[in-house]
């Protein structure tokens, strides 16, 4: 707890020993370390992409992760499937991690659905667009959870703006009230577009929580590895009856907000420079260095793997047709609606009159 | 068949929502030990246990934020807001979340949300305790919106709107809690469907459109009006998204004329639409335009006022004579 923040990997890759946090680790071997460094590429590949397709006009907009890799890989590899996440946006790694289609992350993006996945399939709700909405999501559905007797966990994404929201603070105090088995993640990315995080809070954020009731930490959120340890240990803490915690994971959105921004505008270059020094991938790749894990062959491999990714998200994106025309009404009850069916039977009818019909 | 009040009538529909599916719960302010403010949900947490009537931290878009999370685990959360004004704070999670949840992923997840709201004035209370918000949420797509205005309809409509799978905002005449009426709390085939209107008194002259508290006013209005000679129809609306149009549209074909009342102010409000929806499918049998009664386009007044801004008897009938085109306030009394 407090303010300081747990690093088990220097920004160099230099393993740091922590009595608290090693333990959670301490089963992952070469291969899961591997793996872990893949994701981190793979993830960062998938956001060169989608950038690309947006500024080629394929996807209507963008909100690039870049920088923020190791917070939501490090946090998603730890969950369970039947673990429920409730994310903002920009959490496109998490929700590869849960087995999203490469296709249906480009489905919101592109705009050809409101939802880029059924989420039963994959235990991820659609991301919230409205700041911190999802959080009280996550606490309903932990209560859900405690109501079943099972010991599935919820994990609510969210970013330091939201910690100014009401909802966020109302979740936290319907967590702590009704002791929700569930996690509040937030990755601190320093900023809410061109708002600092010094305009949303004095304090650290991970310093809000305790006056809710709900014990914090700070982690750092470059750090792959001390963030699958801070989250593992609040797992815990959520399947064994201690109710929720919440995690502030220290990182830098090194990209715009969305490709709509303009950074340029109020990024101050030295600052991101500083954090470009702390890069997650880079860390975790001067770890596996050291280690020998990593050699020359292993990370060809792995780029080329990210490659061919990417190539298989651009194709998927390219292949998503624009809907059917009456589908927009489609879904908006789960049974007949007078007034809406009036609608659409005279729409069906307006479109039949143009040629090749509805 | 029993006699209850339309405030026990509804808890009597809670009792059985929650006895006849484990699913359902209940989230709200007060509602546990205090049974409510107005003491709907008496009784019902001792008997089903604090899981299952739940109260809850003051926070309404808690509240509702916490029942989409529900909803999505498979629960059927019904949430009191403990008066009227109180549901702003609510308002994101009820338009842009609940409201939303289906469409947005395709019909994949369901938001079985029923949101128990006191609504409306004539109890003398101070600020934020009167109000009438229905149009806000029958503007927005993909809520089911529903006001009772007596006992065998307030069980009823709760118990369909816990059942149905799409959320419905139940909107309760507070000042018609202390009605009493026979409930039969059996379903049958004859029982009318969620989204039905009901003609509650039938005539042949006028159509007078009311829902909730003012479906008494109305019918008020209609044994009034018949000592005069003229025979008006009143049409329970029950539901306000959808709207039974078929059965408004039924009986201005039949009477010519047209007079909507409610609570609520008036622009933008729900007679406004009454008034073009039917005007749509039935200019031609329309012998006047239709005309409104409704509470003015001013902030709810405090209690002293709040005569002159809620319909009563008299201004619906002013409205008859209008639309009968008989002498009437907007003619001069000398016309």
């Amino acid at each position: 707890m407090g303010d300081e923040l747990v690093q088990l990997l220097t920004p160099r890759g230099e393993r740091v020993p922590n009595h608290l946090y090693d333990p959670w680790i301490a089963d992952l071997e070469s291969e899961q370390l591997l793996r872990l460094y893949e994701d981190l590429v793979v993830v960062r590949r998938i956001d060169t992409e989608a950038t690309a397709l947006q500024r080629q006009g394929e996807l209507g907009l963008w909100p690039p992760l870049l920088g923020q890799e190791a917070a939501q890989v490090g946090s998603a590899r730890t969950l369970r499937s039947d673990d429920f996440v409730f994310s903002s946006y920009r959490e496109n790694a998490v929700a590869y991690c849960r087995g999203v289609q490469l296709v249906d992350l480009a489905r919101v993006w592109r705009g050809t659905a409101s939802s880029g996945w059924n989420p039963y399939d994959v235990g991820m709700a659609t991301p919230s667009i409205i700041i911190g909405a999802q959080t009280l999501h996550a606490v309903g559905y932990a209560i859900g959870c405690a109501k079943d007797g099972v010991d599935s966990v919820a994990i609510a994404y969210f970013g330091d703006g939201a910690t100014s929201e009401g909802d966020t603070n109302e979740a936290m105090v319907f967590a702590a009230s009704f002791h929700a088995p569930m996690i509040f993640f937030c990755q601190n990315n320093q900023w809410a577009i061109s708002e600092p995080v010094s305009l949303q809070s004095g304090l650290p954020l991970a310093a809000r929580a305790p006056g809710f009731g709900i014990p914090s930490l700070r982690v750092d959120g470059n750090d792959v590895l001390a963030v699958m340890a801070a989250t593992r240990c609040a797992l815990d803490r959520a399947r064994t009856g201690g109710g929720p915690t919440f995690i502030e994971a220290v990182t830098y959105r090194m990209g715009p907000h969305t490709t709509s921004d303009d950074p340029g505008r109020y990024v101050d270059p030295a600052e991101l420079e500083r954090w470009a020094a702390l890069d997650p991938i880079a860390r975790m790749e001067g770890y596996l260095e050291g280690l020998g894990l990593l050699t020359g062959a292993a990370k060809a491999s792995i780029t080329s793997a990210a490659d061919e990714v990417a190539r298989r998200f651009r194709a998927g994106c390219l292949s998503l047709e624009d809907p059917e025309p009456l589908s927009v009404f489609d879904n908006v009850y789960s049974a007949p609606h007078s007034g809406l069916e009036r609608q659409k039977s005279q729409y069906a009818a307006y479109l039949a009159g143009f040629e090749g019909g509805a | 068949m029993t006699e209850l009040t339309l405030s026990r009538a509804i808890g009597t529909g809670l009792r059985r929502a929650l006895a006849d599916d484990p699913k359902v719960v209940l989230l709200g302010e007060d509602i546990g030990k205090l049974g409510g403010v107005f003491r709907v949900t008496d009784g019902l947490q001792e008997e089903f246990g604090r899981d299952r009537v739940m109260d809850t931290p003051l926070a309404e878009a808690g509240i509702l934020g916490t029942a989409v999370g529900l909803a999505f685990r498979g629960y059927r959360p019904v949430c009191e807001i403990q008066f009227d004004g109180f549901i702003y704070p609510a308002f994101d999670q009820i338009v842009a979340q609940v409201a939303k949840m289906h469409y947005r992923t395709a019909g994949s997840v369901t938001m079985p949300i029923t949101v128990r709201v006191p609504y409306g004035g004539g109890i003398g209370a101070v600020e934020h305790h009167s109000e009438s918000p229905e149009a806000y949420f029958t503007h927005t797509s993909g809520l089911r919106v529903v006001s009772c205005s007596n006992p065998q309809d307030a069980h009823t409509l709760i118990r369909q709107a816990i059942a149905s799978d799409d959320p419905v905002l139940f909107f309760e005449p507070k000042r018609r809690y202390w009605v009493k009426g026979e409930v039969d709390e059996e379903f049958g085939q004859q029982t009318l469907a969620m989204g039905a209107a009901r003609v509650a008194r039938e005539g042949t002259d006028v159509t007078l459109v009311a829902y909730g508290p003012l479906v008494a006013t109305a019918l008020d209005a209609a044994g009034a009006a018949s000592d005069d000679g003229i025979s008006i129809e009143v049409i329970d609306l029950r539901s306000l998204s959808p709207i039974d149009f078929d059965t408004v549209e039924a009986s201005v074909r039949k009477t010519g004329r047209l007079v909507i009342t409610h609570e609520a102010q008036q622009f933008g409000g729900l007679g406004a639409e009454i008034a073009a929806s039917i005007t749509d499918r039935c200019f031609f049998s329309l012998e006047a335009a239709p005309a409104r009664v409704t509470g003015f386009d001013v902030p709810y007044p405090p209690a002293k006022l709040e005569e002159h801004f809620l319909p009563d008897l008299d201004r619906l009938l002013d409205a008859v004579d209008r639309v009968l085109g008989r002498t009437n306030s907007l003619t001069g009394w000398k016309a």
